[in-house]
């Protein structure tokens, strides 16, 4: 499944035992797809002397800080961007 | 062959008072050497790159970007065919994207995951920049973190904190100082620091 610049998706909750680039304080969090990078090798199975094809699309992903951390004390439009591979975003109605 | 079967002491293998990690590091390169995964010359033509990298080269970028609108527009749009054009060396990989403050919205960058960096542009990392603090601190008060950075930002900019996780690393064009038309750009080069290519503080301004 691939995904297009504005549309609102959620990152996996989902643990993993391993190496891998979602940062666990996003799991489960609701973002909007602010930029679609390219495809690079996947990091999951690279880490592990593997060659980590098939490669993954890499999205730039945003999120209200608010959203993020419940308690958040600044104002309403603080953003949080980072990184996530394909793999680990689910659509978000 | 069970643990218990060989006898030696297993506390950490040090020169001196280096710390543990850097025994680590030691540890691993000789195993990669060994293994010839990689070779002491990879190691050191690496660190020799690295070490000839500074800010300056990320400084003349964003100078660039601020006496040329033009310009600005090719490096938010491919910092590395903007490094090009320059004469800089973007790296290999990981790629550069640049992102512009305004007067409306502030970026800065962190790596929670481990200290990703555009090292091609700006040199080797700060210390503070792989310490946990600034780690886990910068996505969860980042308004806080830039009060200690000496910057206080109003309540209607936009702050973004940028989490470089993966593959790409970021770049801030900061704004341009206010009263700073006469200058030439290498004079404006010479404002723009590293911290503020980082996000953690605005250009200086002229003396």
């Amino acid at each position: 499944m691939s995904f297009a610049h504005g549309e609102k998706v959620r990152i996996a909750p989902r643990p993993h035992e391993g190496h891998h680039r979602t940062p666990a304080y996003l799991k489960g969090k609701a973002g909007t797809i602010e930029r679609v990078h390219d495809r690079f090798l996947n990091p999951e199975t690279h880490a592990y002397g593997k060659d980590g094809r098939p490669e993954q699309r890499l999205y730039l992903v945003g999120f209200a800080l608010h959203d993020v951390w419940p308690g958040y004390g600044g104002p309403r439009d603080d953003r949080l961007f980072a990184d996530v591979f394909e793999h680990w975003l689910e659509p978000e109605s | 062959m069970s643990h218990d079967a060989h006898e030696h002491d297993h506390s950490p293998v040090t020169n001196r008072d280096e710390p543990p990690i850097a025994a680590r590091v030691r540890a691993l390169e000789e195993l990669l050497v060994e293994k010839g995964v990689i070779t002491r010359e990879n190691v050191r033509a690496r660190i020799d790159w690295l070490v000839s990298r500074t800010p300056a080269d990320g400084a003349r970028l964003v100078a660039r970007a601020w006496v040329d609108e033009d310009f600005k527009g090719r490096l938010l749009a491919d910092a590395r065919v903007a490094a090009l054009e320059l004469g800089l060396d973007p790296g290999e990989a990981p790629q550069v994207i640049a992102l512009e403050n305004t007067e409306n919205v502030h970026h800065m960058v962190v790596c929670t995951l481990c200290s990703c960096y555009p090292k091609a542009l700006l040199g080797p990392p700060p210390d503070w920049y792989k310490s946990l603090p600034y780690r886990s601190r910068a996505v969860s008060d980042p308004r806080g973190v830039l009060r200690e950075f000496g910057l206080t930002l109003d309540d209607d900019v936009e702050v973004r904190v940028v989490d470089s996780t993966a593959d790409i690393r970021y770049l801030v064009v900061p704004r341009r100082p206010l009263r700073t038309n006469s200058l030439d750009e290498e004079t404006l080069a010479a404002l723009v620091t590293r911290d503020s290519m980082i996000g953690v503080s605005q250009p200086l301004t002229p003396a």
